[in-house]
């Protein structure tokens, strides 16, 4: 009895450090955004030795987070709705429905999950049709990014649920629309609900693409935001801080929240595969 | 049956099918022509120059090899360290661990759900050399020759971001081995341990065969990743110092931001390439071992 105890004491010290590893740069975050410049100059694991709650006005005020906090909310939210509902349709039929051409139409689309972007004749593309540097284009383009893998997710949820429903639903009288909408969409709710947060967090964290499509300042999201803030005041750590704080709280919310279905998806394929 | 395509219409594919055709595949291949032209924003004009752009990238007095050779050193490394580190901690959560395994699971994925952004910024303190918390701790405990300039040094500024990225992704990694883990048969244990299997072999027989199928997903997924990487580069060393830490992705965006297009096309058509036969051998390799086993 006494090697496994003293074993799983190993396993658990062992663990404890992991974690601790993992968390030290969020603890830093979160304790330096609340210290004085001075004391935030070398972003020390000490806690604040005075609470500076005005460095989150300041960094709001500075950093012009208002807007680029509604930005992200706008392209993250949208994008999602639409990129989400736009890979279940796709997902439902091709899936229901597996003729010669959806199954090709199907490889097709996944096939993106591992294709890089072409940025150079994708700016063409957002010239030509007048989307290049204003919301509605960045909007377009996350869904666009979004639908090769939540296709991909959705396809082999979308095989467990039983066939019976739709057919009773068609003898109903049910109309292809109605039967979507009214029979299948409530059952894929888990899958919908993983997809969504996947992509909500996938766009929230992005930074390539508006790198390279959003050169008006009005138009940022958080993080391009944090990274021009960063730039002007990187003595300040105290207002990095604070700043990035702002910037993945919502993020670390969601995934205390709905951690269940951001793991729910990850392994879905890598073990049912 | 003519009451399929009835029920489930063809129209319900075309709002995803064409916003992937018109954002993803049109200027992929577009890119493959444009790739031989001098498209640049100075000019209006797109001439066609042959190969003249492939024979800068490949000119020996050029430093775009030394890109592609950064390229594949990060991916090389980080899907092989995000790979044995992830690993082990699977298994530790999975075997060495009864309680609180949820908790530490939380922790550990955590750096995966943050921004690249972010977790690039804290690290350019954590690494800064004087003050940073890294070297401070190596002094703390007398370490001094531990101590080093990570991302100033160009010749250990690579390794210094390979270090960061394997410290954001390895928890994501773990996470799917983890959930592969455990759809092993405790029996399968069970039965090796009554034939007096030792621990090493009860891996090398059992959980790193049945393991297999998730291996090949995170790796793949590693490799994809690795050779696109772009913004834990850009935000921690920006390529530099000098072109140390230089990837494919950077140098597009810098060709890019100087109006370079048809250079930058032809520089993303060779990632597109590699990509392809990165793909191809690492699927065609798991195949082989799975078929061994």
């Amino acid at each position: 009895m006494q090697p496994k105890i003293i074993q799983r004491a190993g396993a658990h010290t062992a663990a404890i450090m992991i974690s601790l590893i993992m968390v030290i740069p969020v603890y830093l975050i979160v304790t330096n955004a609340f210290k004085s410049s001075v004391q935030a100059s070398s972003m020390g694991i000490e806690l604040p030795t005075n609470f500076y709650f005005e460095n989150f006005t300041t960094v709001i005020d500075k950093g012009k987070l208002v807007t680029s906090f509604l930005n992200s909310v706008l392209y993250a939210s949208v994008s999602t709705i639409l990129g989400t509902l736009f890979a279940a349709m796709a997902a439902y039929v091709l899936s229901r429905n597996p003729t010669r051409l959806n199954r090709f139409v199907y490889f097709f689309l996944i096939m993106g999950i591992a294709l890089p972007v072409n940025f150079f004749t994708l700016t063409k593309i957002m010239q030509v049709t007048h989307l290049i540097n204003t919301k509605a284009g960045i909007i377009i383009l996350y869904t666009a990014t979004q639908i090769p893998f939540a296709v991909f997710l959705m396809y082999g949820f979308i095989d467990s649920v039983p066939r019976e429903l739709d057919e009773a639903a068609i003898i109903d009288g049910c109309g292809p629309v109605q039967l979507f909408v009214r029979i299948i969409l409530p059952l894929l709710t888990p899958v919908l609900v993983t997809a969504g947060i996947l992509n909500f967090l996938g766009v929230w964290n992005d930074f390539l693409m508006p790198l390279y499509y959003l050169n008006n300042s009005a138009h940022w999201p958080m993080t391009l935001a944090v990274y021009n803030f960063f730039g002007q005041y990187q003595q300040s750590w105290n207002l990095v801080s604070a700043d990035i704080l702002l910037t993945i709280l919502p993020v670390i919310l969601i995934y205390l929240g709905g951690q269940r279905f951001i793991l729910s998806g990850l392994t879905t394929g890598a073990v049912k595969g | 049956m003519k009451l399929r395509s009835q029920y489930y219409p063809f129209y319900f594919v075309l709002a995803a099918l064409a916003l992937y055709i018109v954002f993803f595949i049109i200027p992929s291949l577009s890119g493959i022509a444009y790739a031989f032209t001098d498209w640049s924003s100075y000019s209006n004009d797109v001439n066609f120059v042959g190969l003249a752009n492939f024979k800068t990238i490949f000119a020996p007095g050029e430093n775009y090899l030394k890109y592609i050779s950064n390229t594949l050193i990060f991916t090389f490394n980080t899907s092989l360290l995000k790979l044995v580190l992830g690993l082990a901690l699977a298994v530790l959560l999975n075997e060495g661990i009864k309680h609180f395994v949820h908790i530490y699971r939380t922790m550990i994925y955590l750096p995966a759900v943050l921004p690249t952004l972010v977790v690039a910024l804290i690290f350019k303190s954590i690494l800064n050399p004087s003050t940073g918390l890294l070297n401070t701790f190596f002094r703390s405990i007398g370490a001094d020759g531990m101590a080093r300039p990570w991302l100033v040094d160009p010749r250990i500024a690579l390794m210094s971001v390979i270090g960061v990225d394997t410290w954001k992704g390895v928890g994501y990694i773990m996470v799917i081995l983890l959930a592969g883990l455990q759809t092993i048969p405790r029996e399968y244990y069970e039965a090796a341990e009554v034939d007096g299997a030792n621990s090493w072999s009860r891996f090398r027989h059992i959980t790193f065969p049945l393991l297999m199928p998730a291996i090949s997903v995170v790796t793949v997924l590693n490799i994809l990743y690795g050779l696109r990487v772009f913004d834990i580069v850009y935000a921690l060393t920006n390529g530099g110092p000098g072109y140390a830490t230089e990837v494919l992705s950077t140098e597009i965006f810098k060709t890019f931001s100087q109006g370079q297009y048809g250079l930058g096309t032809a520089i993303s058509s060779i990632l597109f390439l590699i990509l392809i036969v990165a793909g191809y051998i690492v699927i065609r390799l798991m195949d082989r071992e799975r078929v061994r086993e």
